[in-house]
């Protein structure tokens, strides 16, 4: 009896399993196909001049070399503003960016989501409609208020427009949307202030939610070309991405530029590994249940 | 006091709960509640302040007056002239590159939408059916593509879709024999459009994808059990009765983010501009009055016109998907 009730359970287990491994093939073979871009990517920075120009074009390297990123090191050297510079830059534009974006949004997200106040309607659909609404044509109004004020040609320009960032304020508050209201019922009756229930409540839910626009936010300011270009006259004052969109063009800098994309692009990998690990099950590690 | 004019008064105490004798007081009591009621909620509103501050300076004003400004002719030299509705005459009846812009848009946004969409959320949904261990590493497979944007996926696509016959595509069907000369893809204009659509769609797991990814964690262990209890068994049905109704909210927000990601799509594989602007998009379009021809005030009707439509789709979104209250 106790024998066929074993099989049964092994049974049911093969055939749970079952979908489980027609997924994870699935999803290996489109995952593969998908990572395609970024291993070219790589498979670039490391070619040889003669692979590079190869003809018909080949995918992966044959006989990798440094070769590129001490072209590129030979670039940077040259530079009137020093490499190091650039990067001390954009490292503190970015750390103070993302900082104040993720402590802005989880406070401003909170009331929106939780609260009952007036106007709060009012202010969440200015929110939703800005977003719709085509910003591109505003660039001139844009430039004339951020100059009037005089943040412009300091690191502020990188940091205080950008923390208007309406999207991931939605993606918040719908996250905080999820959670059940009587979590913050229970916590008010057990005489938790608002500020507790905010601390000790809607900060640990949100982690999900932070990490993702961790992730969303993260590459932008780290390639941050734009501001650079449009509010900044004090080379000094300049970002990494910048400078490397300076010396990307020209057949001869194929190589170096296929460098520099690499070093841009691999700060955001890292970041997306960090912060995807600390996406998990929100509901089961806060204690609610 | 007579038992007729009690009976009234009760009445109205019952048609208003926080009733007064008279409408003058009745306004005042109502002001003075809102008061109050701003007064209890202070430290929401201390919460908020700081991000409606910078959002209205400067997100908020300068849309208003790229608002104001497309009733205006601009060159950002002169100060602005009113011209009334001259520009969105204009776009509307005599600009027939906009039309061309406005296809290339609309066939752009319903195709790649809600293939987007949907694939976003089913891989999202695999994705949360993997062991903890491996998934952060397939969700960075999947958005790869993203991560690695602007010149590397240009370069990757350029290579692809060369149009010689060392175009990775080209000397495929070459070798196969389906084709006879390589295929001029992002010069031909029937296979521009085509051509830019594909490389969006692979592209396309992008933020919608990575909420949904979040989403599903966020999902109660326990509804699973409850539902199985219920009689909830295969894998659809959990989807179905458990994950949907669990993940609506993000479900609202990626709709809204790629209904505007789709609709406000510029720059492509294909370059700007393209042989015979086969894809141009009413964003390229726009770019080139303000940035190129600096008419602020007609770049501006055309944000105003695409922001609309968006506003449009977008309220359908919100209605379908949106809280109900």
């Amino acid at each position: 009896m106790f024998q066929v009730d074993v099989d049964y359970l092994k049974k049911a287990k093969k055939r749970k399993d079952h979908g489980k491994v027609v997924i994870l093939v699935f999803l290996t073979l489109a995952g593969a196909v998908s990572l395609l871009p970024l291993i070219y990517l790589v498979c670039t920075a490391f070619k040889p001049p003669e692979e590079l120009f190869l003809y018909p074009p080949t995918f992966f390297v044959k006989n990798p070399t440094i070769q590129n990123f001490k072209d590129l090191t030979a670039i940077t050297a040259n530079s009137a503003v020093p490499f190091t510079r650039y990067l001390f830059n954009t490292i503190l534009i970015t750390v103070c960016y993302i900082f104040c974006l993720v402590w802005l949004l989880t406070m401003t997200s909170y009331p929106l989501s939780k609260h009952k106040f007036p106007g709060k309607k009012g202010l969440m659909s200015l929110v939703t409609t800005s977003m719709m609404f085509i910003a591109s044509a505003a660039g001139i109004p844009a430039y004339l208020i951020i100059t009037s004020i005089g943040i412009d040609n300091t690191y502020l320009v990188y940091i205080i427009p950008a923390l208007a960032n309406t999207t991931c304020l939605f993606l918040m508050k719908q996250f905080l949307d999820t959670v059940p209201n009587d979590i913050f019922e229970a916590g008010k009756i057990d005489g938790a202030s608002e500020w507790q229930l905010y601390q000790k409540i809607a900060i640990p839910l949100l982690k999900n939610a932070q990490a993702t626009v961790i992730i969303l936010t993260f590459g932008g300011i780290w390639g941050e070309t734009g501001t650079s270009t449009t509010y900044i006259y004090k080379e000094q004052l300049r970002t990494l991405g910048f400078f490397m969109s300076t010396i990307g063009g020209g057949i001869a800098r194929t190589g170096a530029g296929a460098a520099s994309g690499l070093i841009m692009t691999l700060p955001s990998i890292i970041i997306f590994i960090i912060n995807q690990s600390r996406v998990q099950d929100t509901m089961a590690h806060s204690g609610i249940k | 006091m007579s038992k007729k004019e009690e009976k009234k008064l009760k009445k109205a105490e019952a048609n208003k709960p926080v009733a007064p004798k008279k409408r003058f007081f009745n306004v005042e009591k109502r002001l003075g509640y809102t008061l109050h009621e701003m007064w209890t909620h202070k430290m929401s509103y201390a919460m908020v302040a700081p991000f409606f501050i910078i959002f209205i300076t400067f997100s908020l004003l300068p849309l208003l007056a790229s608002l104001g400004l497309s009733f205006t002719y601009w060159n950002i030299f002169e100060d602005p002239v009113f011209n009334g509705l001259e520009n969105y005459v204009y776009l509307f009846v005599d600009d027939a590159l906009f039309l061309k812009a406005f296809t290339n848009t609309l066939t752009y946004a319903v195709i790649v939408g809600p293939v987007s969409y949907i694939a976003s959320y089913f891989f999202a949904w695999f994705i949360n059916q993997v062991p903890d261990k491996v998934r952060p590493i397939y969700v960075l497979a999947f958005y790869a593509p993203a991560l690695t944007s602007g010149v590397a996926m240009a370069v990757v696509w350029a290579v692809m879709f060369s149009n010689d016959s060392t175009g990775y595509l080209n000397s495929l069907l070459l070798n196969l024999g389906l084709i006879y000369e390589p295929i001029q893809w992002l010069q031909d204009v029937n296979y521009i459009m085509p051509v830019v659509i594909i490389v969006a769609l692979w592209s396309s797991l992008s933020t919608q994808f990575l909420s949904f990814v979040a989403g599903f964690r966020g999902v109660d262990r326990e509804l699973y059990d409850a539902a199985s209890v219920d009689g909830v068994t295969s894998r659809f049905q959990k989807l179905l009765y458990v994950d949907v109704p669990q993940t609506m909210p993000q479900l609202l927000f990626a709709a809204v983010i790629t209904i505007t990601g789709s609709f406000s799509v510029g720059g492509t594989i294909a370059g700007h501009p393209s042989p015979e602007d086969a894809a141009l998009t009413i964003m390229l379009h726009l770019s080139d009055y303000s940035g190129t021809r600096f008419e602020v005030g007609y770049a501006s009707a055309i944000a105003v016109v695409l922001s609309v439509m968006i506003l449009g789709i977008g309220r359908v979104a919100f209605k379908v998907l949106g809280e109900k209250e």
